[in-house]
């Protein structure tokens, strides 16, 4: 699928009606959400033929892109019983078959490195702090191979440096700047 | 909800501490035809536990999987087919996943399970 067509299909799902502050929903955009999820296929083979799991997926953006790029399973998670409806019917309305978990991450039993590849745009950790990071840790404990985050300018070195000491994370790279 | 996403549940209810499988109660179910990927089947088996993907297929009406396999099943085609189907064809619509310490059941409306704890298993 050609980057500009992934672009357009993202852009014509549905997003939140409310958008809750308090747990910082806020739809990625298709731009960004296409190319992350492109460059997470053709230049890592992260994607294709994988098991994705998108956390706080909301609306479902970055788990129907791994859908559309190939993955051979999505499962898409979020605290918000709403956003779930709309990510549903996001996927429905594109004839993907997502599973779709209604919990909060942290408190979700998986056995470790169930997926290969996590894909997510986190809480930045504006409303409860520390929330990205909470996020990124049960990520890198989840995937067997990488984890793709959205995450603050202004946190960049300090998510760097926590994920390679504290979360056991091989490398720690900024694979784009926005 | 596929089962291959049911393999990697497990309860994490404070102070449980086996957890999984959580067994399913399935009282709606769908079947929907994908295309088989033998690469991706080859690469996930190691990481399946096979008791509870049987276990959980069983709960379903579907006993075309073996109690027991090993990696050798594998290069039967028509193992893989029966494999393919139970992990990946498969969706409960409606029902229950419980938690096989504690019976807490986490009800599964329209495939989505509700997996949120209450406070005081936190």
């Amino acid at each position: 699928m050609k980057l500009k067509q992934l672009e357009g299909l993202l852009g014509s799902l549905q997003q939140f009606s409310n958008p809750k502050v308090e747990l910082e929903q806020y739809p990625t955009g298709p731009h960004i959400a296409s190319r992350l999820l492109y460059m997470a296929e053709n230049t890592f083979g992260g994607i294709s033929g994988k098991v994705v799991a998108d956390f706080g997926c909301g609306c479902g953006t970055l788990g129907i892109a791994s859908a559309l790029l190939g993955a051979e399973h999505v499962i898409g998670i979020d605290v918000d019983s709403q956003s779930l409806e709309i990510a549903s019917k996001n996927a429905a309305d594109l004839e993907l078959d997502i599973d779709f978990i209604w919990c909060d991450i942290k408190n979700l039993g998986w056995r470790d490195q169930s997926v290969n590849t996590v894909v997510m745009n986190p809480p930045f950790g504006t409303r409860k702090k520390g929330s990205d990071m909470e996020f990124l840790s049960i990520a890198l404990k989840v995937a067997s191979g990488a984890v793709y985050s959205l995450h603050k300018t202004t946190t960049r070195d300090h998510i760097k440096r926590t994920a390679l000491r504290d979360c056991s994370a091989k490398s720690a790279e900024v694979l784009c700047e926005v | 909800m596929r089962l291959l996403t049911h393999n990697m549940l497990s309860c994490n209810i404070k102070g449980v501490s086996n957890g999984f499988p959580l067994r399913l109660e399935a009282e709606k179910w769908v079947e929907k035809e994908v295309e088989l990927n033998a690469d991706f089947l080859r690469g996930i088996f190691p990481k399946i536990e096979w008791k509870a993907l049987a276990g959980a297929a069983r709960a379903i009406g579907y006993d075309q999987l073996p109690d027991e396999a090993d990696a050798s099943m594998l290069d039967s085609d028509d193992f893989l087919r029966r494999f393919h189907h139970a992990l990946l064809e498969l969706h409960v619509e409606e029902g229950a996943l419980v938690c096989p310490e504690t019976g807490r059941r986490f009800p599964i409306n329209k495939g989505i399970p509700n997996m949120l704890l209450h406070e005081d298993e936190v």
